[in-house]
């Protein structure tokens, strides 16, 4: 892909959507502010030095080569990586305000407010309804009442209630993928979430279910904050406002997308979105 | 330049086949081997029983009696035992199964404990009787009753069922339980709500195969010292009892002196095989049953 066609998708976002400059000094709370982050796998040193602040209620997106470390540091957010046994990190991540690296800091706790929706849809081998109602319930909701509302209000959020609505009942694996990944981004939302993170949503899916889901992402990132991971150079010019580029588990440069797209500082940043390498 | 001379190809062609189509055959008559040596056994055991499966037989009491004689008692003392058994290595099975993969540290201890789990696998079936007579009948001072057979039975084949539920575990796709970890669901809610239910057709149908091993087990029994002859119908876990296994066994030791009692123990097969068919075909249909998809 050619930078020009990013430049020309760019420019479609900020006529239809937001305004890149009074984004750049609007006064932005931060929901994750990471500091001096290392981190191993055994001996693999796969996060080096991470330096990155994220604001609220924006979509920030991580993009860089296969292996630079992405998935990582989503994971590492809301510590889904310590899933690894041998994972050891040093440096400091904050949410709003709160050290989360701590081991006194609740992983549960943090999951509740950092939801995560993963590269390949994976609903529960159970009904729509009961998978939406999952996190409701293992947070205690049994209300029968409370819980139809939670799944429709979440379904509703992900654009997927009028397909779905006649089919509460029937196995999540009978649906499409491009419909089980947006099931499954209800599924999040419906533990009432602050942050979403997600992890290549739209690799698995066709350009269709791929378009509904960025138009899905805009929707959203009016109520949550919205940190996505994507191998696709036009999708973080098309959805995000700033956008991080990894390199071999560092920071190369992080911006707001417009100038990381148009004139970005760094040559090997320029390299990659222009498809140089990675 | 090419590397295939498609001459040559051709002409190895034939030996190639001819070489598929014997093996085809040598492995097929490894398979008759076995099945054919099955079909005279059940035709042996069939021909000898025919007769003498009836009501009485299967009703009646214990007898020393050929014509009188019945198979309710060892019947009862099998399935009360099994009662035992079921629970005993369910519960202790998959509890283990779910410490070892689930909560235990991937370390050194885990690996020993998993190594021994393989091996006591492997232990013959007779020193699990000299353990059972030891602790249960002997130090316990339970005597040989249903609970002490029954308890030596499920250590036989608790190994088996640990593995089994392991695998079952295992086979759960990790893609599952992180969807519930990352809601914020706790190690526990993940096992109950995502974990056990993927698992567990795999775990029953591990647990019903080794239950079918213990029903045929008779050495462990013979060493806690189950008698030959007992008249009253047991009634309870801690009555004194025989079983379909140990009936087979003295009847057909004692044929030299009644020869009747050949057909008895034939009878007695055909009624223990029934039982194994039933228990099998539940594994398979719950296997197929409640199989999850993704
Ligand atoms: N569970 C693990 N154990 C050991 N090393 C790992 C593990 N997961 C990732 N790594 C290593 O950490 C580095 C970063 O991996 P990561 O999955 O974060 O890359 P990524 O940027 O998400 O790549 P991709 O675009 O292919 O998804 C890689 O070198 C990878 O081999
Ligand atoms: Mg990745």
């Amino acid at each position: 892909m050619s930078l020009l066609t990013v430049k020309e998708n760019i420019g479609m976002v900020n006529n239809s959507n937001t305004d890149m400059a009074s984004l750049v000094q609007a006064n932005k709370n931060i929901v994750f502010d990471t500091k001096d982050l290392n981190l191993w796998y055994g001996e693999t040193h796969a996060l080096k030095d991470i330096n990155l602040k994220i604001n609220e209620k924006e979509v920030t997106a991580i993009i860089g080569p296969s292996g630079c470390g992405k998935s990582t540091y989503l994971k590492t957010l809301n510590r889904m990586v310590e899933l690894v046994p041998t994972v050891r990190t040093t440096g400091e991540i904050t949410y709003k305000g709160q050290s989360i690296l701590d081991k006194s800091f609740k992983v549960e706790n943090l999951r509740t407010r950092v939801g995560m929706v993963f590269q390949k849809p994976n609903p529960f081998p159970k009904s729509i309804y009961d998978n939406i109602a999952y996190g409701p319930r293992i947070h205690g909701i049994r209300n029968k009442k409370i819980l139809d509302e939670i799944v429709e209000k979440s379904l509703r959020g992900a654009y997927i209630w009028d397909e779905v609505k006649d089919r509460l009942k029937e196995n999540a694996y009978g649906l499409s993928g491009g419909q089980q990944q947006r099931l499954c981004i209800a599924r999040t939302l419906a533990i009432e979430p602050d942050v979403i993170l997600m992890d290549e949503p739209t690799s698995a899916l066709d350009p269709k279910s791929t378009l509904k889901i960025e138009d899905l992402v805009q929707e959203l990132k009016k109520d949550y904050s919205i940190i996505i991971v994507t191998h696709n150079m036009q999708q973080a010019a098309r959805i995000s406002d700033r956008t991080a580029f990894f390199l071999n588990g560092e920071v190369v440069e992080f911006d707001v997308t417009d100038t990381i797209f148009t004139k970005p500082t760094d040559n090997r940043t320029e390299d990659y979105i222009s498809g140089r390498f990675g | 330049m090419k590397y295939l001379n498609a001459e040559q190809v051709t002409k190895r062609m034939d030996g190639r086949i001819a070489k598929n189509n014997i093996l085809k055959v040598l492995f097929l008559l490894a398979t008759l081997f076995g099945l054919i040596v099955l079909a005279i056994l059940i035709y042996r055991v069939v021909v000898d029983s025919i007769g003498w499966i009836d009501w009485n037989f299967l009703t009646g009491r214990q007898s020393t009696d050929a014509e009188r004689a019945g198979i309710m008692g060892a019947l009862l003392g099998t399935l009360w035992m099994m009662l035992v058994v079921a629970p005993v290595t369910l519960i202790l099975g998959i509890g283990t199964a779910i410490y070892l993969e689930l909560y235990a540290k991937k370390g050194r201890l885990q690996s020993i404990i998993q190594t021994n789990i393989a091996n006591l696998a492997g232990v013959p079936s007779i020193v699990y009787g000299i353990l059972g007579l030891t602790i249960f009948v002997r130090a316990m001072e339970m005597g040989n009753i249903i609970l002490a057979g029954g308890l030596t039975l499920s250590l036989l084949i608790l190994p088996i069922v640990i593995v089994a539920a392991q695998e079952a575990i295992r086979a759960v796709p990790g893609f599952l339980s992180e969807a519930s970890y990352g809601m914020g669901a706790t190690k526990w809610q993940t096992i109950k709500n995502v974990i056990l239910p993927a698992a567990l057709p795999g775990m029953l149908t591990g647990a019903i195969l080794a239950l079918s091993r213990a029903i045929g087990e008779t050495a462990p029994l013979t060493v806690i010292g189950i008698p030959a002859l007992i008249i009253p119908f047991p009634e309870g876990i801690f009555d004194k009892f025989t079983a379909l296994p140990m009936q087979i066994y003295y009847w057909t030791i004692d044929s030299s002196l009644v020869a009747e009692y050949a057909n008895l123990a034939a009878g007695t097969i055909i009624v223990l095989l029934i039982l194994l068919f039933v228990l099998n075909s539940a594994a398979i249909f719950i296997r197929n049953k409640f199989q999850q998809r993704f």
